[in-house]
């Protein structure tokens, strides 16, 4: 049992955190937030090319680098703490995982080496307005696009919502239900190109501004054969598998933001006189910094052993109890760094006092991306019932 | 990053839990689930012969070095030797504060003569400890104890006058290690010793405390006059003595502790399956946070024992405060599924039932071993750095 980092991961951490750190600063940040796209196409290029980070965990034989779900948590963790806008949580976080787990071969070495070599960006796209109803629904439920088979292919019809760079990505993975069916098992998926006919993207403008959210219609998009992902598994199942990765992937970026919303909250505290002292020597406000500290740690551990379960059921997806491992790893993951980055930035804001109102300092941009964060996938409630449901049903 | 245990190490799980088959039956099966905290006063003679039943099979000092007599285990074994014990429901120990307090402390810091003249009837499971630490003015303040030490000219002994409070099993006790000062015009951390005391004399009297379950694991225990047989270290060697072994406590017993945790918590999901609870949605939401609260703690206690350096990470720090936070909910979530049942006595006049004393006795966890409000000051200064708490001059 090691339950550390080897020597290899802390280099991958330290080259980050000095990367990020230096290129995603409040300035850049805030120039991205500007921008359609949400992120600057130059910035991307740079990490692309001088820190393939892109290609972490695309497998060897497509290009990539082959490294595992620990590696990406780590790289995550440093993108939450500096609030990095790019196309890496679409494109890695989400695309990646659906087209090692669910992609043909042929779109697996047609996509995958792209996307290690920087050049292709991609995002998953199921969410319908359904998803907006009782308070959010992440499954199936909430997929709203259709399939239906044609003579030479597949026609799509639908309006995806809350697609995370669902209006710049090159590459959309796109579920669909079968025309008329209600169930499960009628859940396919396709390797949509962006430029396909009868696309529409459109960018929804929301509150937090370090992440994009976009619209997309689809009317009578019609696809080759070749467009079909594997029926291996069947298409609900590998929902699950993308959503609950996903959760992994988005609760190391919170675990990550978490740390720092601290960090800036203690030197703020360190540096501000009241009453003659540095108002970090008040012992109401100590124990606040000591309440988001136990959040931090916690959620580091709880992000760092749903990264090593992911690990292992990569290696083996079909058995039964590494499935379950997953989803219990990654809700417990979700459900405690939502709570975890939602209180800390809040706090934030709190013990920075007035500035911490202002426009100007980056505490907001925290607290917007906790609640936005918090919302994606479900919120800490949905994953506790998830956890309730496998423990008391 | 690995987290599964090697071959040798699931052999090891292997026997100690056939071991724990085999032996916890017959007079012993009545034990078990029994003497845990808040319990701790149960059931006492049947546990010092478990103690002698663990020390014949080799199963006490486990973590000692083989040269003192112990067995020389790895973490990973020691982990799993708790976890073992306390997924069998074996017996709280009564020889824990020496196993795993006084033991590692003697080997640290006392001579060669004092470690053979203790460190053999602790690994039998012969003789027992109680902690001479806490006095009514010195609790969060702990250096303030006021308890002295004297040197008699007449035989060279050393004689202890003062009173101690909250001794758990002290009226078991056959020893107490005592922090006292042995410079009487000294304040604060200076000029203390650290001292082996026989509690079978007549300078000492042991006190029960009556708690707010009704029963008594802690007392009060005063010193007339009493001989102190040893001196570990120095006199003004105390504090860093002391310091130690509260090191010590907070080691991979903590594993053990989340096993019998999780039978609290398996209990009370039992509970919510047969009496619907289970179906209610508020307390569906607290079983779950309390079992991601447990298994979070159980990643975090990983974490802390992976550290390969001497030194521990901040995930050590919160470990107290989360562990007592968490049990304390967990006490209330009892009583909240059981709903009114949960007032109900085993039996008059006060006896509690399992879940009623998790419920009391886990007010207690967020008090002892540093209060969750000390906790917070400890993580701020020393894991944020944030600056110290001002010190007061009224003594």
């Amino acid at each position: 049992m090691e339950f550390r980092f080897s020597d290899e991961q802390k280099m991958i951490r330290e080259s980050a955190r000095t990367f990020l750190h230096e290129v995603s600063t409040s300035a850049a940040v805030r120039q991205a937030m500007a921008t359609e796209s949400g992120y600057d196409p130059a910035l991307w290029q740079r990490i692309c090319e001088e820190l393939c980070f892109q290609a972490i965990t695309v497998p060897e034989a497509y290009g990539g680098m082959g490294l595992g779900q620990v590696e990406l948590a780590i790289v995550l963790e440093q993108m939450g703490q500096v609030l990095l806008c790019s196309p890496f949580f679409s494109t890695v976080g989400l695309a990646v995982n659906a087209l090692v787990l669910g992609g043909t071969e042929t779109q697996k070495q047609q996509y995958l080496p792209e996307i290690a070599a920087g050049s292709l960006t991609a995002t998953v796209g199921w969410t319908g307005a359904a998803t907006a109803h009782s308070g959010g629904q992440w499954g199936c439920e909430a997929i709203s696009v259709e399939w239906q088979e044609t003579e030479d292919g597949y026609c799509l019809n639908g309006d995806l919502r809350y697609v995370i760079d669902g209006h710049t990505a090159d590459l959309l993975i796109i579920a669909a239900r079968g025309k008329d069916c209600k169930e499960g098992d009628t859940v396919a998926w396709f390797a949509v190109p962006a430029t396909a006919v009868g696309i529409e993207r459109e960018w929804q403008p929301s509150m937090d501004q370090t992440r994009r959210l976009a619209r997309i219609i689809l009317r009578n998009v019609s696809l080759p054969d070749s467009a079909r992902m594997t029926a291996q598994t069947d298409g609900s199942k590998l929902l699950t598998q993308i959503v609950d990765l996903a959760k992994l992937a988005l609760a190391a970026e919170q675990m990550g933001a978490a740390q720092k919303v601290l960090d800036m909250s203690v030197a703020y505290m360190q540096e501000r006189v009241q009453f003659g002292r540095p108002i970090a020597s008040y012992q109401s406000l100590k124990h606040k910094a000591a309440d988001m500290m136990l959040k931090c740690e916690v959620s580091r551990s709880a992000v760092y052993y749903a990264a090593c379960v992911a690990q292992e059921y990569l290696a083996e997806c079909n058995s039964q109890q590494a499935v379950l491992a997953l989803r219990e790893a990654a809700a417990m993951a979700k459900a405690y760094c939502s709570d975890t980055l939602f209180y800390n930035a809040g706090s934030a804001i709190q013990l920075h006092g007035g500035v911490g109102f202002t426009w100007e300092y980056d505490v907001h941009l925290y607290f917007k991306r906790a609640k936005a964060s918090e919302l994606y996938l479900g919120a800490a409630p949905a994953q506790r019932e998830l956890i309730a449901s496998m423990l008391l049903d | 990053m690995k987290l599964t245990f090697t071959v040798e190490d699931e052999a090891f799980r292997a026997e100690i839990a056939q071991w724990l088959r085999t032996n916890l039956t017959g007079e012993f099966a009545a034990l078990k689930f029994r003497g845990g905290p808040g319990d701790e006063h149960m059931f006492t003679a049947e546990r010092q012969r478990w103690e002698k039943r663990l020390a014949a099979g080799g199963w006490t000092g486990i973590g000692w070095p083989l040269k003192h007599g112990g067995r020389g285990c790895s973490i990973e074994q020691q982990v799993i030797f708790h976890e073992e014990y306390a997924r069998a429901g074996a017996p709280g120990r009564v020889g824990h504060i020496g196993e795993g307090l006084v033991g590692p402390t003697l080997i640290a810091f006392a001579d060669p003569e004092q470690q053979a003249k203790y460190l053999p009837a602790i690994l039998a499971g012969t003789d027992l400890w109680c902690q001479g630490y806490s006095e009514p003015g010195a609790g969060s303040d702990l250096a303030n104890v006021k308890t002295r030490a004297r040197r008699e000219n007449a035989d060279n002994t050393w004689r202890i006058n003062g009173q101690k409070v909250w001794t758990s099993l002290a009226h078991e006790s056959d020893w107490c290690f005592v922090l006292a000062r042995t410079d009487s015009e000294s304040v604060g951390h200076k000029g203390l010793g650290f001292f082996l005391v026989s509690m079978h004399q007549p300078g000492v009297t042991v006190r029960p405390i009556e708690q707010l379950t009704g029963t008594s694991e802690f007392n009060e225990v005063f010193f007339d006059d009493a001989v102190a047989a040893d001196l570990i270290g120095e006199p003004g060697d105390g504090w860093k003595i002391a310091m130690a072994l509260l090191g010590f406590e907070r080691g991979v017993s903590t594993l053990g502790q989340q096993m019998q945790f999780q039978n609290e918590l398996d209990e009370i999901v039992r509970i919510a399956k047969s009496n619907g609870a289970a179906r209610d949605p508020l307390l569906r939401q607290r079983i779950a946070e309390a079992h991601i609260g447990l298994r979070l703690m159980r990643y975090n206690a990983m974490r802390m024992l992976s550290h390969t350096s001497t030194e521990s990470g901040p995930e050590a720090l919160v470990y107290k405060l989360h562990w007592s936070s968490w049990h304390r909910n967990l006490g209330a979530l009892a009583m909240d599924v059981l709903g009114p049942e949960a007032e109900i006595l085993e039996s008059g006049p006060y006896n509690l039932t399992r879940l009623q004393s998790l419920f009391l006795f886990t007010r207690s966890d967020t008090i002892y071993g540093g209060t969750s409000q000390i906790q917070r000051n400890i993580i701020a200064e020393r894991g944020l750095g944030m600056p110290k708490e001002a010190k007061g001059n009224l003594r």
